[in-house]
């Protein structure tokens, strides 16, 4: 049948064809899992979002936005919000500003660097459940360590997680001392990549350090300034595990995330529709994370 | 050598995956023997789980016929949890303990059945074991006037009290306080600061976490009720939150903390109370009867239980597990879980389990046993929570009770920290009720 | 100039201060659990160790809690998990960085979509999906989400990417097939990305907690950080801050130390977890 003309082509053709499908089995693994727990739970949670689901009933009913709705009209939602928006203010600038400070202390010659960075990292290792009972002490009312200080100076126990004032701010806190030694390591791999001739130059021309800093390290670290608020709004989103150890969100909710009412919501209350539904609205959240980084193509940097 | 790591690392997968595999399938055995499950919550493992393997063997070597399966499902919501994905996968336990407060949840789901056709075969012996238990517990069994429950671990709230305290300020160490009244003068004399005006010791505590302040906050609510009626109504479909007398409770509460100066300010842990206690940081606590062995096992002054200082009347939370058979099993298995049930229900393995956990036991003919009166003269502050239960009513329960507790907590909370005032609290808290019960109504 | 000098020299010394000053105060409370974990428990919190040391706490809470039992279930879930990574990263990191082959783009975008949306903020879908397989409550279950890691594939794709392709080339003439040019070829070229990967994996499930949190019920499965969140949080550790810091010094200590030991590794590896 073949003829020699055609037989080139098909050969060529089942090679191309031989490759997609050694590629698509390789892939398959991975495509499988990926598929099964993060493209398909994406698809139903916006499903479920739409639906009443409560504990007891068979099978879920179809309710179209009505959950979103009584988001919008909720108190606890918008007050939910505003605390997580609130930890993710309190915790990313500092961080970031102390990690920069940290790489840039631990990037001079000055002794006993490794102990300095080994210090400042350590926490990053520790699971944060682990540093919530450690820092539940630290905060504990008048027992605790904090307040012990303060009464020993004369000032008056603060009892920080009481308050919904304080709750958050202590919460912020704790989480800085954990994150910023992890924001180091990048800002140290960006300091790294600064040609240290500039700062030679620089400083015949007779810079002071301040101008230095602000006309050559701040720039030339823009990318990874960016790279690095991404990681760390993403990570100061989805954190929750201290919440279990510390407040279980109280005062009030006063120290309730979104991400601690989704697992209240779905595995206190058995509600799974209205934890889909806010499931729903934290993919937004990370999707306008990601979109700071990918609106600004110098950041992709990271990624190729 | 990177390839032996690599190998190695194969390896261990291939290994932990079969761990995985030949943990995840327990066949059923062939049926000779009737093989039931039974879901048992327990946080820590431990001395708990040991004392419930114990009742399972007594009872199977009793009844060769009947093998007891005990799974450890962790704390009561983790079990709800796990009943509910065990039933969706058609492998539901037979029976399984929960709290007594997640009675309607379990009804209205159809996770259990009603127990009365089985306490009716067994006759008069059946109605006179339902009337031994205590009414502050049996109460809350009931679903639309049918049983689904049985008392097992139950426990109620009592006041721990230093008794060196009050005779140091010049209090009668015999007599605690009775009435909020005496609550709240014992207190002012017992609260200690030193110069620089830094707390040496409170007065009272409560602890008023997420959690716990509804259950202490019942036995308040009860204290100043009209008509000694709880704070939802008895088919569980209605809140009464917002009563002029729940205000004046938390009143009572928000101002042990800021007028009277005697409780520590803001929100005090369950868990922190007893250390705080035993420390002589508080001279009472409001605190569970299960507790009692930690606190005479390590506390270095002499000290006291007493009753709930009543205001109106007296009153005290119930709380704690109960036993439920599950819907759907084949009538022998649930005729063999009744079985078990009244097993380890007995009035001799009841007062055996209050001497072991701490837990209250509650029949009436557990306390006219021998164990438990030797128990209680070796230690008379056990006997308070028995005599206490007369006034004791359940916790808040009613439909979707968890979601109910936070309401109630949160709100409570609001008041302490000063964002709502004890009456806006309430009726807060009754608005947020009535939405969440609107669907039962 | 020497003035200068001098003032350099100053500033160093005062910078060289405040930085070991930080990191010491950076270190407080690890030291101060470690030394309350091995102080006697009493009802009074001290910051410095007021008795002289003790394994009591170590015992007990051992005894107490079915810590034996936990460790075996978290290093069964982070080696299971990272060896199953292992492979099927491996293979589409092949894949991704060697063949051409048709619809590669929508192989990115789902690798970027799990880029952008950690498995972290999807337990609730995820449950249920653990529910229909039957899944709850086990081992595999807590770990089946990570199996397909964009982390690992894009790191992998990276390294593999820098192999010339002469080598697999030739191999292919020797008669190697593509399993035997990834085991022979790949695979022990690309030792650091597989340790960078391998390190932030371990971190990351040893330290996971929700997750397990919610997927176990019972001690069989239960890892560390479940089992000493329930600790704390339980009866038998009321106050006893000594317990509590023997626990969260149990479960800490593997990678604190393994940190402490291979620490270049750890943040060097740390590094490339950025693009999680």
């Amino acid at each position: 049948m073949k003829t020699t003309l055609t037989r080139g082509y098909a050969v060529r053709l089942s090679r191309g064809m031989k490759t997609n499908l050694k590629a698509w089995i390789l892939l398959a693994p991975s495509l499988v899992f990926l598929l099964t727990f993060t493209v398909f739970p994406i698809l139903r949670s916006f499903f479920l979002g739409l639906t009443q689901y409560e504990f007891g009933m068979r099978s879920p009913e179809f309710i179209g936005l009505e959950n979103y709705i009584n988001f919008a009209k909720s108190a606890l939602f918008w007050k939910i919000m505003g605390n997580t928006l609130y930890f993710s203010f309190l915790t990313v600038l500092p961080s970031m500003v102390i990690g920069l400070g940290l790489a840039m202390i631990v990037n001079t010659k000055i002794h006993g660097v490794g102990f300095i960075r080994t210090s400042f990292f350590y926490p990053v290792i520790m699971p944060m459940i682990a540093i919530a009972s450690i820092w539940m002490f630290i905060y504990m009312a008048e027992s605790g360590m904090l307040d012990q200080l303060l009464m020993a100076v004369g000032l008056k126990a603060m009892n920080v997680l009481s308050y919904r004032e304080t709750v958050i701010p202590a919460m912020s806190f704790m989480y800085v001392w954990k994150e910023a030694g992890y924001l180091m390591i990048f800002f140290l791999s960006g300091l790294q990549n600064i040609s240290g001739e500039l700062y030679e130059a620089a400083t015949i021309d007779g810079a002071s350090p301040f101008t230095m800093f602000r006309k050559i390290t701040l720039p030339l670290l823009g990318p990874t300034l960016l790279f690095v608020s991404t990681i760390a709004l993403t990570n100061s989103v989805k954190l929750v595990d201290h919440i279990v150890i510390m407040t279980e969100g109280g005062p009030n909710n006063g120290s309730t995330m979104l991400l601690y009412h989704i697992y209240q919501q779905g595995f206190a209350w058995f509600d799974q529709a209205k934890a889909s539904a806010l499931t729903v609205v934290m993919l937004v959240i990370m999707l306008a994370i990601a979109m700071i980084q990918f609106v600004n193509a110098d950041s992709r940097i990271h990624y190729n | 050598m990177f390839k032996k790591i690599t190998l190695i690392i194969l390896l261990v997968c291939v290994a932990a995956l079969s761990t995985v595999g030949a943990a995840g399938s327990t066949e059923a055995k062939p049926a000779e023997k009737m093989e039931l499950t039974f879901f048992y919550p327990v946080q820590v493992g431990g001395p708990l789980t040991a004392l419930i393997d114990k009742l399972c063997a007594d009872f199977m070597a009793e009844n060769p016929d009947i093998v007891i399966k005990p799974v450890y499902t962790g704390n009561y919501d983790d079990t709800v949890a796990k009943i509910q994905t065990a039933i969706q996968g058609k492998n539901p336990p037979d029976f399984f303990i929960n709290l007594a407060t997640q009675r309607f949840s379990m009804a209205s789901s159809g996770t259990a059945i009603p127990l009365d056709d089985l306490i009716k075969a067994d006759g008069a012996a059946g109605k006179a074991y339902i009337d031994d238990f205590l009414d502050g517990f049996m109460e809350d069994s009931y679903v639309d006037g049918k049983i689904y429950s049985i008392p097992f671990q139950r426990s109620t709230m009592v006041v721990f009290y230093n008794k060196d305290a009050f005779a140091e300020v010049g209090l009668d160490p015999e007599k605690p306080p009775k009435s909020w009244k005496e609550l709240v003068e014992y207190s002012r004399k017992l609260v200690k600061k030193d110069a620089a005006g830094n707390y040496e010791r409170y007065g009272v505590g409560i602890a008023l976490n997420s959690g716990s302040a509804q259950w202490a906050f019942t036995g308040f609510a009860l204290q100043n009720s009209v008509d000694g009626k709880n704070l939802a109504s008895e088919d569980g479909k209605k809140a009464y939150f917002d009563t002029p007398e729940n205000a004046e409770a938390l009143q009572l509460w928000v101002d042990l903390q800021n007028k009277y100066d005697v409780m520590q300010k803001g929100i005090v842990q369950w868990t922190d109370l007893p250390g705080q206690f035993l420390a002589g940081k508080v001279a009472m606590i409001y605190h569970t009867t299960g507790n009692l062995t930690n606190i005479s096992k390590n506390a270095s002054f002499k000290f006291g239980t007493a009753f709930m200082p009543g205001n109106k009347r007296m009153g005290a939370p119930t709380g704690g597990g109960n036993f439920y058979i599950t819907a759907g099993i084949a009538p022998e298995r649930q005729q063999a879980a009744w079985k078990f049930i009244k097993f380890v229900t007995s009035a001799e393995r009841l007062a055996q389990w209050n001497l072991d956990t701490g837990y209250v036991a509650p029949r009436t003919s557990s306390f006219q046993t021998q164990l438990i009166k030797d128990y209680w003269a070796r230690l008379p502050q056990a006997k308070v929570a028995f005599e206490q239960i007369p006034y004791a009513k359940p916790e808040l329960t009613t439909y979707e009770a968890s979601r109910m507790w936070r309401i109630l907590n949160d709100n409570i909370q609001s008041a302490i920290t000063g964002e709502a005032t004890p009456a806006q609290a309430m009726k807060n808290a009754q608005a947020q009720a009535d939405e969440v019960l609107k669907r039962y109504q | 100039m020497r003035a200068g000098n001098i003032m350099k020299t100053h500033k160093h010394i005062l910078l060289n201060l405040v930085a070991v000053v930080l990191a010491l105060a950076w270190l407080v409370p690890l030291v101060w659990m470690i030394g309350t974990a091995f102080t006697e428990g009493s009802y009074t919190m001290s910051l410095i160790p007021h008795t002289r040391p003790t394994f009591e706490n170590l015992r007990y809470v051992w005894n107490a809690v079915p810590f034996g039992r936990y460790y075996m279930n978290t290093m069964i879930v982070v080696a299971g998990t990272f060896s199953v990574q292992f492979v099927t990263v491996t293979m589409a990191a092949y894949a991704l960085a060697v063949l051409k082959f048709k619809g590669e783009k929508l192989m990115f975008i789902i690798i970027f979509i799990q880029l952008i949306i950690p498995n972290d903020v999807l337990i609730s879908p995820n449950y249920m999906t653990l529910g229909d397989l039957g899944l709850t409550d086990t081992k595999l279950g807590i770990m089946i989400p990570f199996f397909g890691s964009a982390f690992g594939i894009f790191l992998l794709r990276q390294m593999f990417k820098t192999i010339p392709a002469a080598l697999s080339e030739a191999a292919v003439i020797d008669g190697c097939n593509t399993f035997q040019v990834i085991t022979n070829i790949y695979v022990p070229s690309s030792r650091a990305a597989y340790i960078s990967f391998g390190l932030v994996s371990i971190s990351y499930h040893w330290n996971n907690f929700l997750w397990p949190l919610i997927v176990t019920n019972s001690t069989e499965n239960r890892t560390l950080t479940v089992g000493l969140a329930l600790f704390a949080k339980s009866k038998e550790a009321v106050m006893q801050w000594a317990n509590v810091c023997a626990a969260t010094f149990i479960i800490s200590m593997p990678l604190v130390i393994a940190f402490f030991i291979f620490q270049k590794k750890f943040i060097n590896s740390f590094i490339s977890s950025g693009i999680k």
